[in-house]
Order: structure tokens, then sequence, then C-alpha cells
């Protein structure tokens, strides 16, 4: 019996052993490692960070594997940890310009300096299952290009647009300290800044359907790809101690630069605007996504009339997070008997008072008469 | 990650905690209004008693003694979870009597026996803003209840009078707390809303996912809002606990088998056990013997 009045404690313990068993699954076959899930579900690794919104691999792969494959509950578990890690300091924004890439297109131009370079993507797979995915078939070395002269320099698409002052510029940083959604409690308007991080960490679906929606009609932007950008970046601190940034570390990140349409107002001559998406990791979808709605929630900047959802700040930033609210969704299974056995007596009255014929139900014990 | 043992006394930080007690504070001091506060992700999902979990977590100290209910009862699955994270994460001690305890989690309901002074209500609480269900953005909601402006609330129960006869919220029936906010209780049914009404105990109101905190003082006034022509009154049972035999307390239904067969039991177990351990005995009930009777 599921509640019992006595033996909660059991039975929990019990579903958690078998939880155990069934996430090992059959024990003659070897059980993954991490790095085996680091390295071949890499993506479904990127996700856990990006949405968990810490960068560690090894951490990631193990919520994976602890969440039997599944992501929001590996974020969840990231999520959890994530909140008790001390905070010693904010990094530096991290140059995107001065990215190692490993994959960078524009769909506004033909060619850009620095070139365009396809990297590691499914664009243009013919979706048809491998039958070597069946074993372990040998895979090829990937062929690796000569640095072209000019490598290392392949300035951002939005900065050549600046140039010529065709695009807004890139707004200003408030300066050294961030907003941070998981210090401070979520107000509205939200800042920019504050409003990129919840879309970070928001769900890669949700916001996946709302870009969507922006295409669609629901808020419309008129977007191109300015540039995609995956790679390394170099994390820097500033030290007190030394008075110059010192190199922590690297992380992988794809950066979405979405170009859209604006028509200008009296006060402003048009320009294109800006929508901006950037996630640890290569979660190509994601970022893009992110930038179409950056750009939607941006209405009031370009005096539009915000009547989609994905202009709705209060409706985007409060819905967005999935660990949120896959916590709200299934907490529905919890217990409701006591609320419940209130609507089930109003229920009872109403049906009295409506003089139901089709059956009669009475609330006292053992006496339920169903005439049908 | 290497190792996850030793957590801070009740898992949280004492940064946070005092980020939260100060949240508590200012609650206290503004008996009804919703208080933002830095709600910390917690091992447990949101929505199964996160903003609960931390104001407890804030004002738990190694002498508490906790009790933690959900729908009145201390052996619900979730109320059997939260009652272990804290006797493993503070290492305090726990009870299921309600009155030995300093603390009380709950989740739906009050407990029957009257509280007192000293002891501590910890409601879970999943939509902290009565009228987000009348106006679902915040920020209009937030000038509502800067203006005190809460037509919109009486039209609503208004409108239920005037389809059916009477007001159809059975529970997270709205209140208002000391002649000022409107408040929600929390999905406690109407029936446990006159208990709040100057109760000689502190009661507080989390909730994570929604990053609020508000509170009751002791000895506030708590009123459920109805009208002069249609004053506000609580569900009674038409028949006493079938195991206890105790009347005027909440029930629940409980389906014994699909012949139409229920038993109609005390909805706070430790209530029901302690009448029964002191020789009441309803029509479904045997009778504890004498000799095992405390």
């Amino acid at each position: 019996m599921y509640v019992a009045v006595k033996g909660g404690e059991a039975a929990i313990a019990n579903a958690h052993r078998l939880l155990a068993d069934r996430r090992r699954g059959d024990r003659s076959v070897p059980a993954l490692t991490l790095s085996q899930i680091a390295g071949q579900l890499a993506l479904a690794v990127d996700r856990v960070m990006a949405e968990g919104s810490l960068y560690d691999p090894e951490l990631a792969a193990m919520a994976v594997r602890q969440s039997r494959g599944d992501l929001i509950e590996a974020i969840f578990l990231i999520r959890a940890y994530r909140t008790t890690l001390p905070r010693f300091a904010a990094t530096r924004p991290i140059d995107t310009a001065a990215m190692v890439i490993e994959r960078r297109i524009s769909a506004t131009y033909k060619d850009v300096p620095g070139g365009q370079v396809l990297g590691p993507t499914f664009d243009y797979t013919h979706r048809l299952i491998e039958p070597e995915m069946a074993e372990d078939a040998p895979v090829a070395a990937p062929a690796r290009r000569d640095p072209p002269e000019d490598a290392g320099h392949a300035p951002r698409v939005t900065d050549i647009l600046g140039d010529e002052a065709l695009i807004e510029a890139d707004g200003e940083g408030k300066g050294a300290e961030p907003a941070d959604l998981t210090r401070t409690p979520l107000a509205f308007p939200a800042s920019r800044d504050l409003r990129l991080q919840a879309l970070a960490r928001g769900d890669e679906g949700f916001l996946l359907g709302l870009g969507y929606s922006t295409q669609r009609g629901f808020g419309r932007t008129h977007p191109f790809v300015g540039e995609i950008r995956i790679g390394e970046v170099e994390v820097e601190v500033d030290l007190p101690e030394f008075g110059f940034p010192v190199v922590i570390g690297r992380v992988r990140v794809t950066e979405c630069q979405m170009v859209s349409q604006f028509t200008g107002s009296k006060a402003v001559a048009p320009k294109f605007s800006r929508g901006y998406g950037l996630v640890f990791g290569q979660l190509e979808r994601k970022a893009m996504a992110m930038s179409l709605v950056d750009r939607a929630l941006r209405a009031d900047a370009f005096d539009e009339e915000r009547r989609a959802p994905a202009q709705d700040e209060e409706f985007v930033l409060a819905h967005c997070d999935n660990v949120q609210a896959t916590g709200f969704v299934e907490h529905l299974k919890l217990p409701h008997y006591v609320d419940f056995q209130a609507e089930l007596e109003l229920l009872r009255k109403m049906r009295k008072a409506a003089g139901a014929t089709d059956e009669t139900v009475s609330g006292s014990k053992g006496d339920v008469e169903v005439v049908q | 990650m290497t190792s996850t043992t030793a957590y801070n006394f009740a898992y949280l930080d004492e940064q946070t905690k005092r980020m939260i007690r100060r949240a508590i504070l200012k609650a206290v001091a503004i008996p009804g209004y919703q208080v933002p506060f830095a709600s910390r992700e917690m091992p447990m999902p949101y929505g199964w008693g996160t903003g609960g979990v931390q104001v407890t977590a804030a004002i738990i100290g190694p002498d508490d003694v906790l009790k933690v209910i959900d729908q009145g009862s201390d052996d619900t699955t979730n109320a059997v979870s939260i009652r272990a994270f804290f006797a493993r994460v503070a290492n305090v001690a726990v009870t299921t009597k309600t009155g030995e305890a300093t603390i009380v989690q709950t989740r739906h309901r009050i407990p029957e026996a009257p509280l007192s002074e000293g002891q501590t209500m910890v409601y879970q609480v999943p939509i902290p803003e009565p009228l987000r269900f009348l106006e679902p953005r915040e920020t209009e909601t937030r000038i509502m209840h800067a203006l005190e402006e809460y037509g919109l609330m009486h039209v609503k129960l208004y409108e239920d009078i005037a389809q059916h006869g009477h007001i159809a919220t059975t529970y997270a029936y709205p209140v208002k707390v000391e002649g000022r906010y409107v408040m929600d209780p929390s999905p406690i049914p109407k029936f446990d809303n006159p208990k709040m009404d100057d109760s000689p105990a502190l009661q507080l109101f989390g909730a994570g996912r929604e990053q609020r905190i508000y509170a009751i003082p002791p000895y506030t006034s708590v009123e459920s809002l109805d009208f002069e022509d249609h004053p506000f009154a609580v569900q009674r049972f038409s028949q006493p606990c079938g195991l206890c035999g105790a009347t005027g307390v909440y029930l629940d239904e409980i389906v014994t088998d699909d012949r139409g067969g229920r038993l109609h039991a005390c909805s706070d177990t430790d209530y029901c056990e302690e009448r029964r351990a002191a020789g009441h005995f309803g029509a479904d009930g045997a009778p504890v013997p004498a000799e095992a009777r405390p």
C-alpha cells in the first residue's frame, strides 16, 4: 500500500534499493565509466553542465550516470551540489573573439575573416541510422587543417557590422558585479544580465518552443544568424595580490549572435538589433533559441508592443527553469487527500443542492449507493 | 567532487541562514506580507517543501524537537523524508507528538491539539500569492497588496455565492492578517483556518520555488474573508472518527473496498493515536487494551 498508517520509512528505503538495482541493470554487463559518458555522450554532459550552470564534465557525467540518463534529474543533482559551493570571485567577462574555434559559421556573409568552419556538426549528415552503431567499428582520425595565415584572428561578425554602425552597440556592462538570480530573489522587471543568466540556465526544450514561436509570428523579430561560434575560451580572474588577471582554466562555450531587423524610431536611425545566446559546451540549438528569446524579450527597448508569450518577461523567466518546473509539476503526485476530501464534501453538497438524480451519493460512511 | 560527508548544521551554510532569518524577521514585523528571499536549490525537488525546509533549517537549533507532518500524518512518505533529512543533517530530536515538538513543519494541515507559546509552525507553501489565480502577474499583485486593493478577491467570492449560493473554496481559503494583508494560508482545509487566529504559536510560511517567506506572529488576528450575510463556516463531518470516536476533527475518507465501503478516520494521526491510547475508540476501531496504554 502506498501510504499505510505506518511503514513509510521502510517503503522509501526499499524503493531506493530497487532504484539502485535498476540503475545498475544487468550485472554481467560492465558498468558505464565516467570517461565513457563524458567522452561518448558529450552533448548530454554539455546540457547537464549548461542547465546545471556548473562547468565540470566529470561531475556532470556522474550525474548522468546516477540519473539513469534522465537529464533533468542530472541537472537537478548538479544544481543541488552547486548551491553548496562557496563563491570565491566573479571572473572577467570571457572574450569570445579570442576563442580557439572548433566551429564558426555566419549566415549573413559568404566569407568572413577567419573563415567559415563547419566543425563537428550534425547539420549535413543524412539521418540514417548507421549499421556500424550496433558495434564498435573503427573510426578514422579527423582531418586536420593547416593553420591559415591569420589563424587566431576571427573577429565577431557583429563587430564587423558595428564598425559601420549598422548594428546597435553592445550594451555596456554594469560594472564588476553581475546580477545573480541564485543569490538574490528574481524581481521584475529584470535587468538584461539577469535575463541572460536565466535563459542560459533555462530548459532547452522550453526555449526552443518559444524561439520557434517567434519565427511563426508570435513576436516576430526577423532574425539572421550573424554568427555561431563554438570553442574554448580562457577564464580569467583578477587577484588583488597580483594586479593583473590570471587564467584559471578554459571552458568550451557556444555563442550565437542573432542579427534582427529594427526599423528605427523618431529618436534612433534604423539599425540592426541583437539577440544573444551563450551556453556552456556545444549546444547550438540552445544558444540559437536563447538568442531568439533574448531579442524577443527586448521588445521595450525598441518600442515594440509586447503581445506574444516570448516577449513576456514574467512568463518566460518564471517558467523557463526546468528544475523548478519539474518539481512543481511532479509534486502533484504527493498526497493531496486532505484537500481532495474538502473538494469531495463540497461536490457532494453541491450535487445534493442541484438535486442530482443520475446517482445518489451520501457522504456518510459505508452506505454509498450508485444508481445508474 | 571527493567527499560530501560534512554538511553544515541543518545543511544550509551560516550566511544563507542569516539571509533567511533576516527575511523571517521582516515577515514577523509585517504580518501577512510576502518577503522575497533568495531561495536556495535544496536536495529535494521544488514543490516538495523546499520553502518550509529552508525556514526550518534557518531556525532550528540542537535543542529543538521537530515534528513533520504531511496531510496531518507523520508517516506519509514526504514527511518521513523531510524528518529523516533533518535527523541526518541536524541530528535533532524528532517526535510525532504535537505537544512535545518545538517546531512543527507541515504540509496541508494544522494539528488538532492546541498549540502553545514557544512552539513554531512552519508551513510549506506552493503558491504564496492569494491573488495569483485572479491576476497571474507578480508586478500587478504586488501593487494590489501595496494599495490594499482586494476588491477582485471579494468579487470572486461574491461570484461563488451568486453561482452556488455559498463560497466554493474549501482549502487555501484566503485570510486577512491583522486587518491589513490578504494572505494565502497554504493549502490547509478551511477547517483549519480558525486555528490560525490569535494562536499562541509563531507561524512561519516558506515558499521555496516562489522565493517568498511570510509570517503570523503569536496572538495576531487572522480572519477568513467572508460577507456579513454569508459568514465563514468550516466543514462539519456527519460522523465521528471511526477509529477513536473523535468529533469536531478533520477526517480522511479511506476507501476500504470496491463496494462503497469507507472508513472515516482522523487526518491527524498523532491526535487519533493519543486518543486511542487514552481508551477512546470508534465504531471501526478496536479498543486499546488497558495494559498497552501508557
